[in-house]
């Protein structure tokens, strides 16, 4: 039987946790295109090392994770404009959409927020849409 | 202390990333596809997150954070044009590949040189969203 749903309660828990702490420590939405997108766009003179500080594990923990032994895999395209193409849309829309499935989806969602509600539905289901297209539509993998 | 628990917090968040499968673009992509073989485990990570959540912002109710004067907040409830556009662009970066900004930045030392370029493309394009938000709300009323 396919056990990825119980890893997947058990990481959902952990990132659940982990707005909590930085919502309850520090009165702050736990967004991870927000706490990024702001220092690169200059929009967060302020708070620029509490980002940098979160950042730091967020990059850090897995790879400490993945060097003592914890199977890390991505499966990431090897189409490299496809690549770009996404990374472009996700970096644009989540910016003029004013977050992503941390930010909107987990911190959004628990405060029952109808624009993190709204939010969340429109990005699943384009996804959904895109995938359709791709996978079934348009005939490559 | 900010930066402690800034420090704890994005540990946590990334670890959890790892361990719930969501820095594996496929378990994503999987999601995603309700029409072909849906993978469900997305939602229980969802469900996961949301409880200890919705617990935390059920105490902030008359409280204040550890650091700081107040919670965030609630957002102004209406729709506005950028928060759908915003949400479809999105939503299309995320149905191509199967990444999201939190698993980009938490997959950046097992990623590869493909998740390197995802995560510079996705940089770039936080940098022209301003102007591209600006040119959105220069059409008109969003409201």
């Amino acid at each position: 039987m396919n056990m990825d749903w119980i890893w997947g309660l058990v990481g959902g828990l952990m990132i659940g946790c982990a707005a909590a702490i930085y919502l309850l420590g520090n009165g702050r939405i736990m967004g991870a295109s927000g706490i990024v997108g702001g220092m690169i766009d200059g929009s967060a003179s302020k708070l620029m090392s509490e980002r940098a500080a979160f950042l730091v594990g967020l990059i850090g923990m897995p790879a400490v994770l993945v060097a003592t032994g914890v199977v890390g895999q991505t499966l990431l395209t090897g189409n490299v404009p496809l690549i770009l193409c996404a990374g472009l849309l996700v970096g644009l829309g989540t910016r003029i959409g004013n977050g992503c499935t941390s930010g909107h989806g987990v911190c959004g969602i628990s405060r029952l927020s109808p624009r993190g509600i709204v939010a969340t539905c429109v990005y699943i289901g384009t996804g959904a849409l895109v995938v359709a297209l791709l996978r079934h539509g348009l005939g490559f993998a | 202390m900010r930066h402690l628990i800034a420090l704890i917090s994005g540990a946590l968040f990334g670890a959890g990333l790892l361990v719930s499968g969501m820095t594996n673009t496929q378990k994503v992509l999987g999601f995603l596809d309700f029409f072909g073989d849906w993978d469900p485990t997305l939602v229980f990570v969802m469900g996961g997150a949301i409880v200890p959540m919705a617990v935390a912002w059920a105490y902030t109710r008359g409280r204040k954070p550890l650091n700081g004067d107040s919670f965030p907040a609630p957002a102004d409830p209406r729709l506005d044009r950028s928060l759908i556009v915003g949400g479809v662009l999105f939503g299309a970066g995320w149905g191509l590949v199967g990444l999201c900004p939190g698993p980009a930045l938490a997959s950046l030392s097992f990623g590869g040189i493909g998740g390197l370029g995802f995560l510079l493309a996705m940089l770039a394009g936080m940098v022209l969203a301003p102007v591209a938000r600006r040119r959105l709300d220069s059409i008109g009323p969003s409201h």
